[in-house]
């Protein structure tokens, strides 16, 4: 994985509701913690893991993330959800 | 507490250019209850009403929803509303024109219906010449970006061309691939004959698509559910009753599922007469199945605890193989009358369809 993006279709969005983000998909939505939405966020084709890596734990005064953001792409690409834009 | 609709399954007209002898619309179609369709701006106070109840999911279905000449401005209510939509179609109507307007109006995902991945049998078991539309429908969505999901529903005149149906759905770029086996509701019912299939049949698919997802891996999403008729246990259909989805009809009436307007006695409340707000939360038709205090015995003391895990099953099929709507779902094993599910297996040697159509009333 080298440039991680959202999969087609794929969109982010704060649901007021049920006061949760979610990740809705075709026919489809994935609740998300506050910290996977802000990964997910980062996943713009554009971002390489290092650099969302160092954005996120910016946010999180210099907090050790890496494992955390690995894991979750990791298992959003299993699912087909999160694709590589290189 | 009650639970919160994720789904809102519109079914913006019965009208349909396919004659496909396993739709889930209801037999009498033709009715005139069904002839006065919403008006645009019934549809779109609907979906404001339903993203504030919590529905993030919104299907444009029918019959065919691209017959709806109002459907961009549709699409573009659903994006104000903040919900995510999907059309449903069977992609004749799907140009490269209308794709590029819904597109424009933020539809969200195209789910594409192919009958058969043969030409000839496609256009046999639709009963319309569509296959070449479909495959012209299918790249039409590709090119523009859209998420595509392709759906073929099962049975035994299709089933053996599992692996065909498998490289077609690479070869059109779907990221997704819904595998549904028939269901039998609707016209399905008419012609269960001529589409059950044997259990051989359902054994060799399953092992098609095993070898699909090892070979191609998550690009594709396919879907595979057996079928009812060959489970010990029941599905929890439509998630439960009243708990995930609410159908619009056409004419406005809202349903608990697809098939629910089978079950004698029940009133649909419409959106002109009502929010949906009250609907889910009041109405009769809601309220009559929710949770667990409708069930009776085998369910009342289910011996492996299912009772929140399939709530009882289909309303249904329960109704139609036992004649009580709230008897247990005869797929389950603990049913008294899961014999007539077995019995049903065996699959009789009609080929002969009854096809869909609004002209004349069914006669089954």
């Amino acid at each position: 994985m080298t440039r991680p993006r959202l999969a087609t279709g794929a969109r982010l969005r704060y649901d007021e509701v049920r006061e949760e983000h979610v990740l809705l998909i075709p026919e489809g939505a994935v609740r998300l913690n506050a910290t996977a939405a802000q990964v997910l966020e980062l996943c713009d084709g554009e971002r390489s893991l290092d650099d969302i890596v160092g954005a996120l734990s910016a946010r999180f005064e210099g907090a050790e993330v890496r494992d955390d953001v690995l894991e979750l792409v990791g298992a959003m690409a299993q699912r087909g959800l999160v694709v590589d834009a290189a | 507490m009650q639970p919160r609709p994720s789904t809102l399954i519109a079914e913006l007209s019965y009208q349909c250019p396919l004659h496909c002898p396993y739709c889930s619309n209801p037999l009498d179609i033709g009715h005139e209850r069904y002839r006065t369709e919403l008006e645009t701006e019934h549809w779109i106070r609907s979906f404001g009403e339903a993203r504030r109840l919590g529905v993030l999911q919104l299907a444009f279905t029918g019959g065919e929803p691209m017959l709806r000449r109002d459907l961009v401005e549709l699409c573009a209510g659903a994006r104000d509303a903040g919900l995510y939509s999907s059309l449903i179609t069977a992609g004749t109507l799907f140009t490269r024109d209308r794709a590029e307007a819904l597109k424009a109006a933020g539809l969200d995902h195209v789910q594409i219906s192919i009958q058969s991945p043969d030409a000839a049998d496609n256009d046999r078991i639709a009963g319309n010449r569509s296959f070449e539309k479909k495959i012209a429908a299918a790249r039409h969505a590709r090119d523009l970006d859209f998420p595509l999901t392709i759906n073929c529903v099962l049975h035994r005149q299709n089933l053996d061309r599992i692996d065909e149906l498998l490289d077609l759905t690479l070869d059109l770029g779907a990221q997704r691939l819904e595998l549904a086996n028939t269901q039998y509701y609707g016209w399905a019912v008419a012609n269960q004959e001529a589409l059950m299939p044997s259990w051989e049949q359902l054994q060799r698919a399953e092992e098609a698509v095993q070898r699909f997802r090892e070979r191609v891996g998550p690009a594709v999403h396919v879907l595979w559910v057996l079928p009812d008729f060959y489970e010990e246990l029941p599905k929890p259909c439509m998630g439960g009753w009243g708990r995930t989805a609410m159908v619009v009809a056409p004419n406005g009436d809202v349903l608990p599922c697809q098939a629910a307007s089978t079950i004698p006695g029940l009133e649909f409340a419409n959106v002109r007469d009502h929010p949906l707000d009250w609907i889910w939360r009041e109405s009769d038709a809601f309220a009559r199945f929710r949770g667990t205090d409708w069930m009776q015995e085998p369910c009342r003391t289910c011996p492996l605890g299912r009772q929140e895990v399939d709530w009882g099953g289909c309303r249904c099929q329960a109704l139609r193989l036992t004649g009580d709507a709230a008897a247990a779902d005869p797929v389950c094993r603990f049913s008294p009358h899961h014999d007539r599910v077995v019995a049903a297996r065996e699959p009789a040697q009609d080929e002969q369809f009854v096809y869909r159509t609004m002209k004349r009333p069914a006669r089954v």
